[in-house]
């Protein structure tokens, strides 16, 4: 129903497109025709354009060139390789064991994460006044640590020779004097897995303690009077209601999971072996940043985009949906 | 009850474990060096000093502390004076474009740092603004605007457009309405953004290890540089010290705006 002209900004910018059946569910507010509103938004159209869509594009171009010894030199322009990256991608099998090895811990981690943080979550329902304050306190600490310094203190706590981790398994009858976690690939991935849990959970427990206080008292009161057991009520009236929060945290773990790059990285460099370590997030870093190697990690970039938006694309939907 | 004393006892527990990490870091801080390197952990820095913050204290943790307050400072208030504009505009306006805006700010918060970062990195090498603090805030600012633009909406959305109304009939002209009325009402979802612009542009690591170099380093590279020295023993306690340094104003500012973060995340999925 709005016809108005589309500002200059908006037409150069394409990412505005006047949609002919745009609704109107509000009465206006402002003369029709006014460019008011493009004038407002043109500050952040502009900075996401040229920080965002602007490298992306760059980014889609450079999957489809070889960056060689002559561009590092800067003596000639990149090759075109058409789809040389992406054969690349899909044949090579170190990629694929990246990738697979990325799915893997994605899974294991976002699985670990939602499974502690919704059971604690329901825990904290069942205690003392008191108990729940302690134990929502030490959590928002745990959410509140920025990352780095965060990984600082898990090197510490995990440190061979010092580390309070080893001395309270060898005060345990185990032989873990001078034991180093992040030398074996499996006990590295270990040792990441219980920072991230660590540092996921609470965001997962407030969420979903949230929702379950939100359940009515009445419907499950009227639920047991009229005979249903602590498992149908979970089942019929619990879960319905957090469903939803318990999917959209889900999501957010998973692609939270999936790019993980800091703690991988922290820990290489704390004693991992980079090699037999990569994720997506680190291998891209290290294909681009330290080797040029520019094709093949914008390749494997575009790759991950695209299943992040995957992933999204039902939580963007209810989000824009809420919005509208 | 037992099963009661059993969730309790559970409870207690699991606060243990999750505020261990923080402990020990406080801890350690406040140990001399030989304390921490012992196979006898010292768990209450009884006898302790503050040489450890000393140690750290240097001119590098200064130079550190300064770009990471730049950088910081800059992004907090360039986002939220842009994204403000544009919550304006969405919640404010109708006009053609606006839920494509709408669409395209949700689906590029969803975008990870690591899948454009290959091409950020030679855009700004291109533009000679790697190691810089323009550069290294470019990203940043469009890191955080997304979610910025979100919440901000959010909030302008929960100010009634009648109360504008009311007070233009009382003759306000409509910026002035605006201004006398809406303004004072969102100041809260102004601190809670800025917040977070803050705490995104604090904490940063992965763009800043991809764009600043070695010699100019944010805080949190500079204390991954702290903890990952090659050449000699780790310092623990001075490590554990920058630490706290690095995270004291953070969990400060962090306790404010917990809630609406979490909020702001779940949003659409429950009604309430």
């Amino acid at each position: 129903m709005v016809s108005e002209p589309i500002a200059p900004q908006a037409v150069s910018e394409g990412a505005f497109q006047v949609a002919p059946d745009d609704h109107l569910d509000l009465p206006l507010r402002q003369p029709r025709k006014s460019l008011a509103p493009y004038i407002l938004l043109a500050p952040v159209v502009v900075v996401l354009l040229l920080a965002l869509g602007y490298p992306l594009v760059r980014q889609f171009i450079m999957s489809f060139q070889e960056f060689g010894l002559g561009q590092q030199l800067g003596t000639e322009p990149p090759a075109w390789v058409g789809l040389d990256n992406y054969k690349t991608l899909v044949t090579d099998p170190a990629i694929w064991t990246i990738i697979g090895r990325s799915l893997l811990f994605c899974f294991v981690n976002a699985a670990s994460t939602m499974v502690i943080g919704i059971a604690i979550a329901v825990l904290l329902t069942k205690v003392h006044k008191a108990v729940r304050f302690t134990l929502t306190t030490a959590l928002l600490f745990a959410w509140a640590m920025p990352v780095i310094a965060a990984m600082t203190v898990w090197e510490w706590l995990f440190d061979t020779e010092y580390g309070i981790v080893n001395w309270g398994l060898s005060k345990l009858g185990f032989d873990f004097i001078g034991h180093s976690w992040l030398i074996e690939p499996l006990s590295f991935f270990f040792v990441a897995t219980v920072i991230i849990v660590w540092m996921s959970v609470p965001f997962v427990v407030f969420s979903v303690y949230s929702a379950l206080t939100q359940v009515s008292e009445e419907v499950l009161e009227a639920a047991e009077l009229d005979g249903a057991g602590g498992w149908q009520r979970f089942v019929n009236i619990i879960m319905p209601t957090i469903a939803p929060v318990i999917a959209v945290v889900t999501v957010l773990q998973v692609i939270w999971d999936l790019r993980v790059f800091t703690q991988i990285y922290y820990l290489q460099g704390a004693g991992g072996l980079a090699s037999k370590t990569d994720l997506l997030g680190t291998f891209i870093y290290r294909m681009g940043i330290s080797q040029s190697n520019y094709g093949v990690a914008s390749a494997v970039a575009i790759f991950v985009l695209i299943l992040t938006l995957v992933i999204t694309s039902g939580y963007v939907r209810t989000l824009f949906k809420e919005a509208e | 009850m037992i099963r009661r004393s059993v969730f309790n006892t559970l409870g207690v527990i699991l606060a243990v474990v999750w505020i261990f990490p923080v402990y020990w870091m406080v801890n350690t801080a406040f140990l001399p060096q030989s304390k921490s390197r012992t196979s006898n952990p010292t768990f209450v820095p009884f006898g302790g000093d503050l040489s450890a913050f000393r140690r750290v204290l240097t001119p590098s943790f200064w130079n550190s502390m300064q770009l990471s307050l730049s950088v910081t400072l800059l992004v907090v208030v360039v986002a939220l004076v842009f994204a403000f504009l544009s919550a304006l505009a969405v919640s404010r306006f109708r006009f053609g474009g606006r839920k494509t805006f709408v669409l395209v700010i949700l689906i590029v918060q969803m975008i990870p740092a690591e899948a454009l970062f290959i091409s950020q990195y030679k855009m700004l090498q291109g533009w000679s603004l790697l190691n810089s603090i323009a550069g290294l805030s470019l990203v940043y600012v469009a890191a955080v605007l997304p979610f910025t633009v979100w919440m901000l909406r959010g909030f302008v959305d929960g100010v009634p457009a009648e109360l504008e109304q009311a007070a233009q009939i009382d003759g306000c002209s409509r910026i002035g309405a605006f201004f006398r009325v809406t303004f004072p009402l969102l100041a809260p979802g102004l601190v809670a953004s800025g917040v977070y612009a803050f705490l995104q542009a604090w904490n940063e690591f992965t763009l800043a290890t991809v764009v600043m170099s070695p010699s100019n380093k944010t805080l949190p590279l500079w204390l991954r540089g702290l903890a990952v020295q090659t050449n000699q023993a780790t310092d623990w306690p001075a490590v554990m010290a920058g630490a706290v340094l690095v995270a004291l104003p953070v969990v400060i500012f962090f306790m404010f705006v917990q809630g609406r973060m979490t909020q702001g995340l779940v949003s659409g999925a429950v009604k309430g």
